[in-house]
């Protein structure tokens, strides 16, 4: 344990900090640019310049490891002058054009030149102009205001696995770009923006849009994947303008994927914002009066049995308790919350969460991907095995579709024989698994949304058993869920009572007739075509495809605009909160949920959101647990059978569209157009920043 | 060296190593361990330099990453750092007039004059017929006979625009001048004479 002395005060820091973190811990800040506790040391801004004792010249504290003895002062004359020269050499470059610059409020540079700037320039030469660089739709540059703290190539480079940013050129002529004019291929790109000090990497869809003083701050959750994504939801009015993220080491670290940070403008576009009523074959807009009276009208007469539920993939927890609810006094057992009809086991809970945790990935030795490619399903947790990865010593089996996760896998088969291999131990990576200290699988819906999927599970609880995955101190067995609602809706038990049909079951009998009455709660995945004749009510926010088939639309409030609770697929409880208002007469799902059941005479007995969370608290007292992950016990899941040989899918084909906000989105599908369709773009090209 | 990708330049769509120079790369790939292959970027880039007479076309930099499992960037900010590959196509006798203080003060502009005038080229162009491109680089190391300039691998020394003419005539013949100083000294000896006693008094050099 190193001590050394900071400004006098002496510290004693764990081995391995450098100077500058170990100036943290006790709470002396340094300015810095290129330094980032997420990705390598550069030392090239040389911002953090300490003086230290014994030095011939200040350091860059940075760059040195903190060593015992060391006597550092950061409040020296000195060291004052070198940051003030470092930055006036910084400014020599960098355009004035903070009044112009979507960076400027929030810019690391404007606020450290307040700092160690100097009133006016003493460079009279010309600034130097570089040429506008195409990051794809996503991300805009001016790359004249860079300041070449290559912050974005080390993030492209470490995090995010795509090796295409660099710096060409050298000195003067040094320039920030792919040097082959293309888009960055990374669904984490986004997070460049958030960490480029300065206003040379900015949002695209949000550029002059707004100052950040200006905006409204809600912290809330991402619902457009399975991670629970801890995010900030900017707004002004009754508009979303943008979504950051939150710090939160144990889901997303500090960054998000693109389809959260981008799929905002889709929550203006395509919104149900009044109720509907399907009157001689076309939806015309009607009252909520109206509504009502059109369900109850013919829901009466209607016995329990013939009516049944679907929920969607972004739906919060309330609105799934309450509808199951309404249809448990209804006298219905038809629910199910797997749209995708993913044969999940509900009644045993190890063997639907992501037991390691996402943080716990960073444990693991050795990684079995079924079915499953996290780099489109969640970015974060593949962010993760990547950084696993580069760790050292990670081996990565994956049965299904190849594909390039920015880290080394090894294609052991595409179908459950080669799983089945495994869990009798013929094959080699048996061997690895049962040799790794902390192994672990992910099981992705690809290999459960298929006939033979509870077969499938009970596969993969074999494996995770024989290759000693599941043990007192570590649960290596994970299944990696697609949808925002899936754990929750398991959670609060919007599957098929005793006796009830699953998602297959209720379109069988839909189509065949024996199913009148179906309750699409925001379930547009679905294959709305067996619906059959069946009377479809579909409540949610957007007009995709449930709301085209549906006989009545209740329009609901999309995730930004209701304060709703969320379990990732770690089992980790979170909630939203409510950023804007809804649009036009929509309302929060779970009132809808509550207003229609006065109206059809089986009133829930909750008037409020704090009466039904008691109530839902009481129903599984985890939901209280904000933001703990409980540990589930292990136990048997999955159902023996046979499974027959088809390769396992990719579930997610286009991760820009995934649900009915993104596909709802401007931004996502330029996204679709340029990375899933391979069309190139590049429209500003030549620019600097210094024209018109 | 051209940095900006929009001095668009045609480009050849594939490259690969002869098979000397690929027993050359074995080699050069070979000094350093297995997995730091990296590390022979530069030797490589070089021979695919002059293999392409000359210039790195963009196809060789793609083929000199994936021989070294490179991301294809990382040898593009190699490629661009050093001004010693040219991005561009060069003549075949690319001229490299040094311009810093010792040669300048010498006369290196008057070089670089005479060079465009002669030549019909400005910098960083390249002669009507290919045999000849010219650039200004900084400080060849060569400060004791300047002004000089590099043609190609040769040094070129201690002249003045005459002598430099005399050189290009010399390589448009098809000639080959006799490289280092063009005053006739020997290496760096003074240029105007013996200095020291050493010879007549039988000393040793170095004394």
């Amino acid at each position: 344990m190193p001590k050394l002395t900071i400004d006098g005060i002496e510290v004693e820091v764990d081995p391995g900090l450098t100077v500058l973190q170990a100036c943290e811990t006790i709470g002396v800040e340094i300015p810095r640019f290129c330094y980032h506790e997420r990705l390598s040391v550069a030392g090239n801004c040389r911002m953090c310049l300490v003086e230290m004792e014994k030095a011939p010249k200040p350091i860059a504290s940075c760059a040195m490891p903190a060593a015992d003895g060391m006597v550092i002062r950061t409040n020296t004359p000195l060291v004052q002058k070198a940051r003030k020269g470092v930055m006036e050499f910084l400014l020599i470059n960098h355009p004035l054009d903070c009044p112009i610059c979507d960076q400027g409020g929030e810019c690391d540079l404007q606020d450290q030149a307040m700092a160690y700037g100097f009133d006016r320039g003493r460079f009279h030469e010309n600034k130097r102009a570089v040429q506008e660089k195409y990051f794809g739709p996503l991300i805009k540059t001016i790359m004249t205001r860079c300041i070449h703290c290559t912050r974005c190539v080390r993030f492209a480079t470490e995090v995010g696995g795509v090796e295409e940013l660099g710096a060409t050129g050298r000195g003067e002529h040094l320039e920030i770009g792919t040097y082959v004019e293309k888009a960055l291929n990374s669904e984490l790109s986004g997070n460049m923006i958030d960490l480029c000090p300065v206003g040379a990497l900015t949002s695209k869809p949000y550029a002059f849009v707004a100052r950040s003083w200006e905006l409204q701050k809600t912290e809330s959750i991402d619902v457009l994947d399975a991670v629970g994504s801890n995010i900030r939801v900017d707004s002004r009015g009754r508009e979303v303008l943008r979504v950051l993220p939150r710090l939160h080491e144990q889901v997303n670290e500090e960054w998000i994927s693109d389809k959260a940070r981008f799929a905002y403008d889709g929550l203006k576009r395509q919104r149900l914002d009044r109720p509907y009523l399907r009157r001689d074959g076309k939806l015309r807009p009607a009252s909520w009066t109206e509504a009502f009276a059109a369900i109850a009208e013919r829901i009466r007469g209607v016995s329990g049995d013939r009516i049944a539920a679907i929920a969607g993939d972004l739906m919060d927890v309330e609105a799934m308790f309450a509808l199951k609810e309404l249809m448990g006094a209804l006298g219905s057992p038809h629910l199910d919350c797997r749209q995708d009809g993913a044969k999940i086991d509900p009644a045993r809970r190890a063997g639907y969460l992501f037991n390691t945790t996402i943080a716990g990935v960073e444990q693991a030795d050795a990684c079995l991907l079924i079915g499953t490619n996290p780099r489109r399903e969640a970015p974060l947790i593949n962010a993760r095995l990547r950084k696993r990865y580069l760790q050292g010593g990670l081996k990565v089996g994956v049965i299904g579709p190849q594909s390039d996760l920015t880290y080394r896998t090894e294609t052991l088969g595409a179908g459950p024989e080669t799983l089945a291999e495994i869990a009798d131990g013929r094959h080699p990576f048996a061997e690895v698994l049962k040799q790794a200290k902390r192994p672990m699988l992910i099981l992705g819906m690809g290999a459960l949304a298929r006939p033979d999927g509870a077969a499938v599970l009970a596969l993969a609880r074999r494996v995770a058993e024989a290759c000693g995955m599941v043990r007192e101190d570590w649960n290596g067995f994970n299944m990696l869920h697609t949808a925002a609602a899936r754990v929750g809706g398991l959670e609060v038990g919007f599957v098929p009572e005793a006796g009830g049909r699953d998602l297959n079951g209720i379109l069988d009998g839909a189509g065949k007739g024996e199913i009148e009455v179906v309750y699409l709660l925001g379930a547009d995945e679905i294959d709305t075509s067996r619906l059959g004749n069946a009377f479809v009510i579909y409540q949610g926010h957007h007009g995709d495809a449930g709301a085209h088939r549906a006989d009545v639309i209740l329009p609901g409030a999309a995730y930004t605009e209701k304060s709703g609770t969320y379990v990732n697929t770690e089992g980790r409880v979170q909630q939203t909160r409510l950023a804007v208002f809804p649009p036009g007469e929509a309302r929060e799902d779970w009132t809808i949920v509550r207003a229609l059941s006065d109206v059809l005479g089986r009133k829930l007995p909750y008037d409020n959101l704090p009466q039904l969370r008691q109530r839902l608290f009481e129903f599984n007292e985890r939901f209280q647990r904000l933001d703990a992950v409980v540990p589930a016990n292990w136990g048997a899941f999955g159902a023996n059978g046979a499974v027959d040989g088809a390769a396992f899918r990719t579930p997610i084909e286009n991760f820009y569209m995934t649900d009915p906000i993104s596909r709802a989105s401007e931004t996502m599908a330029a996204c679709t157009q340029i990375y899933v369709l391979g069309e190139q773009g590049g429209d500003e090209q030549g620019m600097t920043g210094t024209n018109g | 060296m051209s940095v900006s990708n929009s001095d668009v330049v045609a480009q050849p769509t594939s490259f690969a190593f002869s098979p000397d120079n690929l027993a050359r790369a074995q080699t050069i790939i070979g000094h350093y361990p297995a997995d730091r292959k990296a590390s022979a970027v530069l030797g490589l880039l070089d021979l695919a330099q002059r293999q392409s007479g000359g210039w790195l076309p963009r196809a060789a930099m793609d083929y000199v990453a994936e021989l070294l499992e490179m991301a294809p960037i990382r040898v593009y900010e190699v490629a661009t750092f050093y001004s010693m590959f040219n991005l561009k196509p060069v003549g075949k006798f690319h001229i490299q007039v040094c311009r810093t203080t010792p040669c300048w003060l010498r006369g290196s502009d008057d070089l670089t004059q005479s060079c465009k005038k002669k030549l019909g080229i400005g910098l960083h162009e390249v002669t009507a017929d290919g045999m000849f491109s010219l650039i200004e680089v900084e400080c060849l190391g060569a400060c004791v006979n300047a002004p000089m300039v590099q043609i190609n691998d040769d040094y070129y020394e201690d002249l003045d625009p005459a002598r430099l003419e005399a050189v290009l005539d010399a390589l448009a013949r098809g000639e080959k001048p006799s490289i280092g100083s063009q005053t006739g000294r020997q290496g760096s000896a003074p240029a105007n004479g013996q200095k020291t006693h050493a010879a007549e008094g039988g000393g040793q050099a170095g004394e």
